[in-house]
């Protein structure tokens, strides 16, 4: 167990043994000492103080991947807040409404990114709040500048860093909802500070270890790259979304870094394994492979297994509401014969495991139902959603918090879960959730659309696809390059629709509602 | 490089990108200047296809960092960046 309760606090012990080492590298840009990270973080607690933050107050970053924007993370939960952080490629309104939601009391922000953000906020008819505005990122020294600037014209005054109650918010990570808008997850101190704590005892990481951050920091992947890697005074190697995302470059990045504990959604493993040349490499630094996210397909997994045999691969299980709750080593040999995907194991120490049916009652071991998650992890709601946060847990159930997963699982024997689906209409592309009826709500607000229904259907290689059946106004149909040009400007990139069909009318139930079996049989 | 191996290296790649990622399109609708990338026609994945497509069709290279929306968001982009490549060539 730690010996804080705050997150900010994992900080603490590595800047007092080894304040010089590098805490946070950006390859090809710079690097920071546990000591710098600590002032710079140190510095913007005090400006957001100056700007009036509060203790419980939200405040957002708008930033691109980078030491600039860790020390924010650092300095808002310093002051006692806690951090929001949008996705810096996604369209501007869709941050603007996250931020507006959140009643973010400042955001920092870079000042090419300023722009949408003002623009969509006079749509909320409000007031935006007030910005740090960065000039780009740039290894901790935009932050420092603007800093600067602010202290240039009126010099903020020094403060102790905020201790928060345990229960008190550290971040909100939005994520697709059902209704057609994002909905903020919201994670206490005390749920991070778990989460770290087991990771630790199962990972056991030391001050020479260097971990990759391959997810954004508003996927909830970050927080184990940051703040397990931080704790031990080890370093964390940044790795930009662009760079991300091309195995090539990605393959040389993990070999010439010397990563030695990787964690990503298993989608770019798959296509490391298959483009990023690994053989060609050195990788005998890399000793644990971390996956999390969605299914990774047994024969992707091998092929990577065979190219890196040495790590030890740990599957990873859990929704953002809760980030980890099962988790499996992957047996040292892959059965040639296997086809099923490895199960998501066994629940970790720090929670409790149940499966339920429909009424929320206990089955059978071996028998399929819901998994329910209850323990110190788990999140505290959902930001200014008080019905679907009550919806979230099982109701009645004495004494413990118990979240519905709505995945669908069996429990073994020995303990470990294997994940068969879900409940609802909620799909997993390259590790983030896609509601179907996000995507639907978006379609709506296109003005020749009258009915939209999105599905999804398995593919061996992109993981799922996305195909939407459209009924349009007046017979009139849109091109699919104007189609998937007006879900790019109101959707992440990764919940774009792969395929569109078009109907005069979509089929209904006798209800008269749309009929996704038969929509999936036309599929 | 000629008007016509232009036109032609246009033509080869509209038609993947025709096939593989917009099957239904009428293709009068994918111009020359189409954004792809930022457009929301081509996400990551169909990026690597799209170069595995077109490194093999006109056996050239591509270097890792002209695999993104600066190089390849358009079908004139595509086609300007091969013809670089094969009058590079000995």
């Amino acid at each position: 167990m730690s010996a804080f309760s705050a997150l900010h606090q994992v900080l603490d012990e590595p800047l007092r043994l080894h304040a010089d080492r590098v805490a946070v590298r950006d390859p090809g840009v710079g690097q920071v000492s546990y000591r710098e990270l600590a002032e710079l973080s140190g510095r913007l607690r005090d400006r957001l103080i100056a700007l009036g933050v509060r203790p419980g107050d939200r405040v957002g970053i708008y930033l691109r991947k980078s030491i600039d924007a860790v020390a924010a993370m650092f300095g808002i939960l310093k002051a006692g807040a806690a951090y929001v952080p949008v996705d810096p490629s996604a369209p501007p309104e869709r941050n603007a409404y996250i931020l507006h939601d959140c009643a973010a009391r400042a955001v920092v922000v870079e000042r090419d990114l300023a722009k949408g953000l003002l623009e969509n906020h006079a749509n909320h008819a409000a007031e935006a709040p007030p910005l740090l505005l960065l000039d780009g990122t740039r290894a901790g020294a935009s932050l420092a500048a603007a800093l600067e600037r602010a202290d240039a014209e009126a010099p903020a005054q020094r403060s102790e860093s905020v201790i928060p109650p345990a229960d008190s918010l550290a971040y909100i990570l939005y994520t697709s909802g059902s209704t057609g808008r994002p909905k903020g997850v919201m994670l206490s101190h005390r749920n991070a500070v778990s989460f770290v704590d087991w990771c630790s005892s199962v990972f056991e990481p030391g001050s020479e270890d260097r971990f990759s951050s391959h997810a954004p920091f508003h996927f909830d992947l970050s927080i184990l790259d940051v703040y397990v890697s931080l704790q031990h005074g080890a370093t964390l190697v940044l790795i930009g979304s662009e760079i991300g995302k091309d195995p090539v470059r990605l393959a040389s990045l993990i070999a010439d870094e010397r990563i030695t504990v990787w964690y990503s959604a298993p989608s770019i493993l798959g296509l490391l394994a298959r483009y990023g040349a690994l053989a060609t490499r050195d990788y005998s630094a890399l000793r644990a492979v971390l996956f999390a996210g969605e299914v990774f397909p047994v024969k992707h997994l091998r092929a990577l297994h065979e190219l890196w045999p040495r790590p030890a691969y740990y599957n990873l299980y859990g929704p953002t509401e809760t980030n980890v709750c099962t988790f499996q080593r992957i047996p040292p040999v892959i059965p040639e014969q296997r086809t099923q995907p490895y199960p998501i194991g066994a629940v970790c120490s720090h929670l409790r495991a149940m499966v339920v049916d429909e009424q929320g009652r206990e089955v059978a071991r071996g028998s399929e139902g819901e998994l329910c998650i209850s323990g110190d992890g788990v999140m505290t709601g959902y930001w200014n959603l008080p019905e679907q946060s009550g919806r979230a847990f099982l109701a009645g159930a004495a004494g413990l918090r118990w979240y519905r997963t709505g995945d669908v699982v069996t429990e073994a024997a020995d303990g470990t879960y294997t994940y068969l689906g879900r409940r609802d209409r909620m799909v997993k592309r390259r590790g983030y959730r896609v509601e179907l009826g996000e995507i639907e709500a978006c379609l709506y607000r296109h003005a020749d659309v009258a009915e939209a229904a999105a599905i999804a259907l398995a593919d061996e290689e992109a993981g799922v696809r996305i195909r939407v059946f459209l009924a349009c106004r007046d017979g009139k149909r849109p091109s699919l390059i104007e189609l998937k040009r007006f879900c790019s400007e109101h959707l992440p990139l990764y919940m774009v629709p792969d395929l569109f069909s078009f109907a005069t009318a979509l089929p209904k139930t006798s209800t008269d509602k749309i009929d996704y079996q038969r929509l999936k049989e036309l599929a | 490089m000629t008007v016509d191996q232009a036109s032609q290296i246009r033509e080869a790649v509209k038609g993947f990108i025709l096939s593989e990622f917009l099957p239904g399109e009428d293709p009068g609708e994918l111009r020359d200047d189409t954004p792809l990338i930022t457009g929301g026609i081509l996400d990551s994945i169909a990026t690597l296809k799209l170069v595995a497509y077109v490194e093999e069709s006109f056996g050239i290279d591509l270097a890792p960092h002209e695999a993104d929306a600066d190089h390849l968001n358009t079908i004139s982009d595509i086609s300007r960046l091969v013809e670089s490549k094969l009058q590079g060539r000995p």
